[in-house]
């Protein structure tokens, strides 16, 4: 081997047992068995990149590997982890404007600045997905109809091309690649920085407000009433109740508090403040999902289901109370290891984005398509966005529904059946999907929901920066094969 | 990318349990590893199993357990001639003779460096690989030996004890990554080791307990004596009070 790999990496056991790995999409439901390398700085990235050139070995970029399906593995490719390149290399409390590496989570970065009254402005249902996995899948927040995805608080990175060549990019500088990087899920290129800008916030806590809803359309009201004014706004839906229970739910508002409501800031603005609680009802959170895992069933879920929503019935109409930013934004590491009740078949996540005028009437039909072939989804999470301009966005102008599905060694072909039949469904009403999530779409589907027009740029950016397809994952293989096949073009 | 399946190392491989255990997996078409110190012996295995029907042709790796800088290396260079790797049972044991009123560090020394650090060597390789890996099995020959420490040679049954703890260990480490660890106590083996003790309670054959620890390897236990009657034997003797064990002379 020719290559000079950094001390720590030998280019002659790239590839052999010491790097052999099996790695999973969040969900478990798909597993890649690859070379896994975890690179610290630039120069081990750029000698992965030339030993993956020289031995025609593929590379998968993973970050916190917190995408549901299987954007961050790639079988029998070299796997490059990049949570070691985690430094926050700056950071000011005057402007708010941070310079992460690609590896640094959301965790560690709210933990940074929190203290000094900012927060993220995006963030994750989850505080560990990785700045490098937010910004290659363009993750968006509960407040996506307010501030765009986490693109629109980017102001500017350095992507690493597979030919070695270091990029600064913005919105004036490769602008085509800045739109493109952002969302291009790894394809074009390895982000080795990040510049983003963060919130000012005048309280550690957020006021919130919860109240239920009888149906979509229902739900779709109280959100446009509150659009205007309210800075974050979340869905739960009950995707199990039929009949005239159908789409019921709770949807939960959160506000920021303004300059002066909250008369000590200091003192909900540390850490402990935020932290989330390490016990639910007397038990050590670690162990709780044992205890969840005998739920999560038909008729377990059901019965969770419908006492959650009349718990949420219970709520006094208009109450608000105060909540911490990380346990309002971080539901889903509020029980370490949920997805354990999943085992062992895993779960897969189907999101669909749907333009606001057709969004009640096609959530409507695939709750009624899954219960009706006897696949209902456990969990429905709701949200608004708005479009962005970034190329292969999934926002619309409208709603998104999240369904979480059990996947069994039963039912894996019924649900992926059942899925791309409801991929027509969404097609129809002109909907989008979402990377991060997607574990089912088929490639004519993919080329179907994207814009013609940005696919065909996409796939020339692609061309233009990684001719000979290095990066490539289990979803680009799935989806766009024939679109990245290896131009034969040389490397600039 | 594609690893091979039913791919085994098996430290220790050139006689007693090691070596019918061994010869055992390989008609029961596994691609196997032996790893021990006398090349000779080894060969030797190596030729039975190419004469057994369907079996494939076993690698062959001298090696000293007690050299343990040499186990990373090894252990990838093996993983990587096998082209995959489910099962790394660890068979290597010594047990000097050990005269009542004996008390020798250097046999001491030579049962802990072979029976436990050697082990803990290898594990910790095959352990690495299978968490990386999300699936495997860890297996090690313990003994009832390490159940109570008993009068005679306490060099081994510290070393046995101690290797039953570290199994322990690994298995709740690995649990969450997939990863068995199945730990094997035998009672009386008829071995080398065993040689020249004149006759021992419930003595089997290395063939019979190697039948027994596959078929354990294969099934969901994760402690397992050999034969089954000594669960029971030591269920009692593990709770003989201390007063009265020391008087029993056993």
């Amino acid at each position: 081997m020719s290559v000079s790999a950094p001390a720590r990496l030998d280019a002659r056991t790239l590839l052999g047992p010491r790097h052999w790995a099996r790695v999973e999409g969040w969900g478990m439901a798909v597993s890649a068995l690859g070379h896994l390398v975890r690179p610290r700085d630039i120069d081990e990235l750029r000698a992965l990149f030339a030993f993956a050139r020289e031995t025609g070995t593929p590379v998968t970029l993973r970050g916190g590997g917190r995408s549901y399906g299987d954007a961050a593995i790639g079988q029998g490719c070299l796997i490059l982890d990049l949570t070691a390149m985690n430094r926050i290399l700056s950071w000011d409390p005057e402007t708010g404007i941070v310079d992460a590496e690609p590896g640094v989570t959301i965790e560690q970065l709210w933990k940074r600045i929190v203290p000094d009254g900012w927060w993220p402005a995006v963030v994750s249902g989850t505080m560990f997905t990785t700045m490098g996995g937010c910004a290659a899948m363009n993750i968006h927040g509960k407040n996506n109809y307010r501030v765009g995805p986490f693109g629109d608080q980017v102001l500017e990175f350095d992507l690493l091309l597979p030919n070695g060549e270091l990029l600064t990019c913005d919105r004036e500088r490769h602008a085509d690649l800045f739109h493109a990087a952002i969302g291009g899920f790894g394809m074009l290129g390895c982000f080795t920085r990040i510049r983003l800008r963060t919130k000012k916030v005048h309280s550690g806590n957020l006021a919130i407000e919860a109240f239920p809803t009888t149906s979509i359309p229902h739900m779709i009201e109280e959100f446009e009433d509150r659009v205007p004014d309210a800075d974050y706004l979340v869905g739960w839906i009950d995707c199990i109740a039929g009949g005239r229970s159908s789409g019921r739910g709770i949807v939960h508002r959160a506000d920021y508090l303004r300059e002066g409501v909250d008369p000590v800031p200091r003192e909900s603005l540390v850490l402990r403040a935020q932290e989330l609680p390490s016990k639910v009802f007397g038990l050590p959170k670690s162990l709780l999902w044992w205890p969840l895992g005998l739920f999560i069933n038909d008729t377990g879920m059901r019965a969770v289901n419908a006492a959650k929503f009349h718990a949420g019935r219970l709520l006094p109409v208009g109450a608000v109370y105060p909540q911490a930013h990380a346990a309002f934004a971080f539901l889903l590491d509020y029980v370490p290891n949920w997805k354990w009740a999943y085992k062992p078949g895993g779960l897969i996540q189907y999101q669909s984005f749907i333009p606001r005028a057709n969004a009640a009437r096609t959530f409507e039909t695939l709750l009624r398509m899954s219960r009706k072939a006897g696949l209902p989804a456990y969990l429905g999470v709701f949200k608004k966005h708005r479009p962005d301009p970034f190329l292969l966005t999934h926002a619309v102008d409208g709603y998104s529904l999240a369904l979480d599905y059990r996947v069994t060694a039963g039912n894996r072909e019924a649900l992926w059946r059942l899925c791309h039949r409801m991929d027509e469904v969404v097609l129809a009403a002109g909907g989008r999907f979402y990377f991060a999530k997607d574990l089912t779409l088929r490639s004519r589907t993919a080329a179907r929901f994207l814009p013609r027009e940005n696919l065909d740029t996409f796939v020339a950016l692609k061309h233009r920066c990684d001719p000979g397809n290095v990066l490539q994952t289990d979803l680009s293989r799935r989806l766009f094969a024939s679109h990245f096949a290896d131009t034969g073009q040389q490397d600039p | 990318m594609k690893l091979r399946k039913k791919c085994a190392i098996v430290v220790g491989a050139s006689s007693g349990i090691g070596a019918a255990v061994a010869r055992r997996l390989a008609r029961a078409g596994w691609h196997l590893a032996l790893v021990a110190r006398r090349q000779e012996a080894l060969n030797q295995v190596a030729a039975d199993i190419a004469r057994l029907p369907g079996a494939h042709p076993a690698l062959v790796y001298p090696h000293d357990v007690t050299n343990y800088d040499e186990v990373p290396a090894l252990f990838d260079r093996i993983a990587d001639d096998l082209g995959g790797l489910e099962l790394v049972l660890y068979a290597s044991g010594v047990m000097p003779d050990v005269g009542p009123e004996e008390f020798d560090f250097a046999k001491d020394r030579a049962m802990v460096e072979v029976n436990l650090l050697g082990m803990i060597a290898w594990l910790n390789q095959a352990a690495d690989l299978f968490a990386r890996l999300e699936g495997g099995t860890i297996a090690g020959i313990g003994s009832v030996a390490g159940d109570r420490g008993r009068r005679d040679r306490p060099g081994y049954n510290t070393s046995k004890g101690a290797q039953a703890i570290f199994l322990e260990s690994l298995r709740n480490r690995l649990a969450p990554r997939n990863v068995r660890v199945v730990t094997i106590k035998p009672g009386p083996v008829a071995t080398p080791m065993t040689e020249g003790l004149g006759q021992m309670p419930f003595m089997i054959s290395a063939n019979e307990a190697a039948r027994q620890i596959v078929r354990a390897l294969e099934s969901s236990r994760s402690t397992v004596y050999v034969p089954h009657r000594w669960a029971v034997i030591m269920l009692v003797i593990r709770h003989i009070p201390s007063f009265l064990f020391r008087r029993l002379g056993i």
